[in-house]
């Protein structure tokens, strides 16, 4: 395993070859993320990847909130899947907490996770695509991602810093006619799908730009901590939601899309396939939507309904309390794992009695899929550099936190 | 559900096969455990935690083949004041364990595990440029997140929330 850890030493003194910076401000970097490439010619010899122009100390800053003030700061850290840090961030401090959380809250959080990583894998394909040269795919992708960013504006009253997961279930009942709107997009949805693809699966210029480029074996990529549809592409069959499942994800039917090439194009189809289990998780949970509250019955943790506040003196005293001094959590540390667009986000959240977390940490998906870049790209054409970042996905926020 | 009390006698932990394993290797290496909220942690003596990694990655009971996370918690002002903090994944066997070394906060300093796994690179190279724990034998020890020519560890606990004005 040394060819995985050997670290360049750059040395612009060699004659035949030369340093080349791309980025941080390079379109196809996705954010601020530079690469340095040593190159002979169009040949990557040596490739390192530079980051940290994001890095907002957002673990820091969560020592010093109460453990709801967190909830925000979890939406700016991955801008482009909100609700699934949120996600992981309340399944955390639930279980330091022992709550439990009513069945309709969580097959909410199921059914507006999977319309996050339909947003996430939008974008994901539409700028992947333009970063290779199919311009048309990102207009096509932006079209249906408008649709879910209303349908989080309606739950939440914003398209993308949305907050609607809260310790112990969600901020508010979701609008009265948000489950109908929600159906006609999943019944639309799979023709769109069928248009990217038309788009790019038999496209002979998307296949020789994505075939056999970046590629990666799947030993590489455990050894790596590579995780989700990077993982998958390459022929490991995992997934959190089917193997570990958490917030109700076992009571919900689905393929977990594999790809043996272990190359950009088995990433792709790994992710456009994922659209598609996504939008079937989707109708599972209209369908099966529970009804009942939304909130957990704990008063010391979930604020208290507006309406109560004004007519019984205890959840005025609830509220008054969670706001100006929070809620104590038992001493303890938890790992919560749950797969995001990109694989595997964790928050392992450490708590020492009080009412602010000790320490927040987010393993990030897309710092340890990043990694695989140099393993991917050496040897190969700076060209495919470009196909490769896109291959994996990062969101810039998500590394550098 | 209530919160269960946390379990940390090693004695009753012993059945779980990290432990068995990690205990048939080399009794010394296992300072202790502690099984709370369906979590296991195990503490592992300083100097042997690339050891413990290698074995629990090749074992074939357990197979922890996949290094989640490597982070630190700082502890401060009480001694030992870091505690390291590895997340392993068994993908085989959908399993999770913790590791966790504790460390001195008089020049901290750990056996790096990118041998083990090269996933760590990255990891390590936050925890020690946020926390200034260095990890020995590994390969490119600089800081990742913060400038070059930074000065401190910003997730250390007497590193203010401000930063220094």
């Amino acid at each position: 395993m040394a060819h995985l850890t050997t670290m360049p030493t750059l040395d612009p003194g060699q004659d035949r070859t030369m340093i080349l910076n791309m980025g941080p401000q390079h379109p196809s970097t996705h954010g601020v993320l530079r690469v340095i490439l040593e190159i002979d010619g169009e040949t990557v010899i040596r490739i390192m990847p530079d980051i940290g122009y994001l890095h907002t100390g957002i673990e820091k800053t969560c020592e010093a909130k109460f453990y709801q003030q967190v909830v925000p700061l979890t939406d700016r850290i991955d801008y482009l899947c909100p609700l699934t840090n949120n996600l992981c961030y309340c399944l955390a401090v639930e279980k330091l907490l022992g709550l439990e959380i009513p069945p309709k809250a969580q097959w909410m959080r199921v059914l507006l996770n999977e319309l996050t990583r339909i947003n996430s894998h939008l974008v994901w394909l539409g700028t992947h695509a333009m970063d290779i040269g199919a311009l048309t795919v990102f207009l096509y992708c932006f079209r249906e991602r408008e649709d879910i960013l209303r349908f989080f504006e309606a739950v939440s009253g914003q398209r993308m810093m949305t907050s609607y997961f809260r310790i112990g279930g969600l901020a508010l009942e979701p609008p009265l006619d948000f489950f109908d709107r929600v159906r006609a997009f999943a019944d639309r949805f799979p023709s769109k799908i069928n248009e990217y693809e038309n788009l790019l699966t038999a496209n002979p210029i998307w296949l020789m730009r994505t075939k056999g480029v970046a590629r990666i074996t799947a030993e590489d990529a455990i050894a790596l901590g590579a995780s989700g549809p990077t993982l998958r592409g390459s022929g490991v069959d995992f997934d959190l939601r089917r193997d570990m499942p958490y917030s109700s994800y076992d009571k919900f039917k689905f393929n977990v899309p594999v790809a043996q090439e272990g190359d950009v194009f088995a990433r792709y189809q790994c992710r456009v396939q994922e659209l598609r289990e996504s939008n079937k998780i989707v109708q599972q949970a209209l369908d099966g939507m529970p009804s009942g509250p939304i909130k957990a019955d704990a008063p010391k943790v979930v604020l208290p309904d507006r309406e109560k506040m004004k007519t019984q003196m205890e959840a005025l005293i609830y509220h008054f309390k969670i706001i100006t001094e929070g809620f104590s959590v038992p001493a303890g540390e938890v790992y919560q794992a749950v797969e995001s667009p990109r694989g595997e986000m964790g928050y392992y959240v450490v708590s020492d009695g009080t009412a602010k977390p000790y320490r927040v940490h987010m393993r990030s998906a897309c710092l340890a899929n990043l990694q695989l870049l140099p393993a991917m790209c050496e040897g190969r054409l700076i060209a495919d550099v470009v196909a490769a970042i896109g291959s994996i996905d990062i969101v810039l926020g998500e590394i550098d936190r | 559900m209530p919160l269960a009390p946390a379990i940390t006698d090693l004695e009753q932990l012993k059945a779980h096969p990290a432990i068995a394993r990690l205990l048939a290797w080399n009794p010394a290496a296992v300072e202790g455990a502690k099984f709370d909220r369906e979590e296991m942690s195990i503490y592992v003596e300083r100097s042997s935690i690339r050891e413990a990694c290698a074995l629990l990655r090749d074992d074939q009971a357990c197979s922890f083949n996949f290094l989640s996370d490597v982070t630190c918690v700082d502890w401060y002002p009480s001694e030992p004041r870091f505690e390291v903090v590895y997340n392993l994944l068994s993908i085989p066997q959908k399993e999770r364990v913790r590791l966790k070394v504790r460390l001195s906060g008089d020049a901290p300093a750990v056996e790096s595990v990118t041998s083990v796994w090269p996933a760590a690179n990255f990891f390590e190279r936050e925890v020690y440029d946020l926390f200034g724990v260095r990890f020995t034998g590994h390969p490119y020890l600089r800081r990742i997140q913060m400038p070059e020519n930074w000065e401190g560890h910003p997730l250390r606990k007497d590193y203010p929330v401000e930063g220094y004005r």
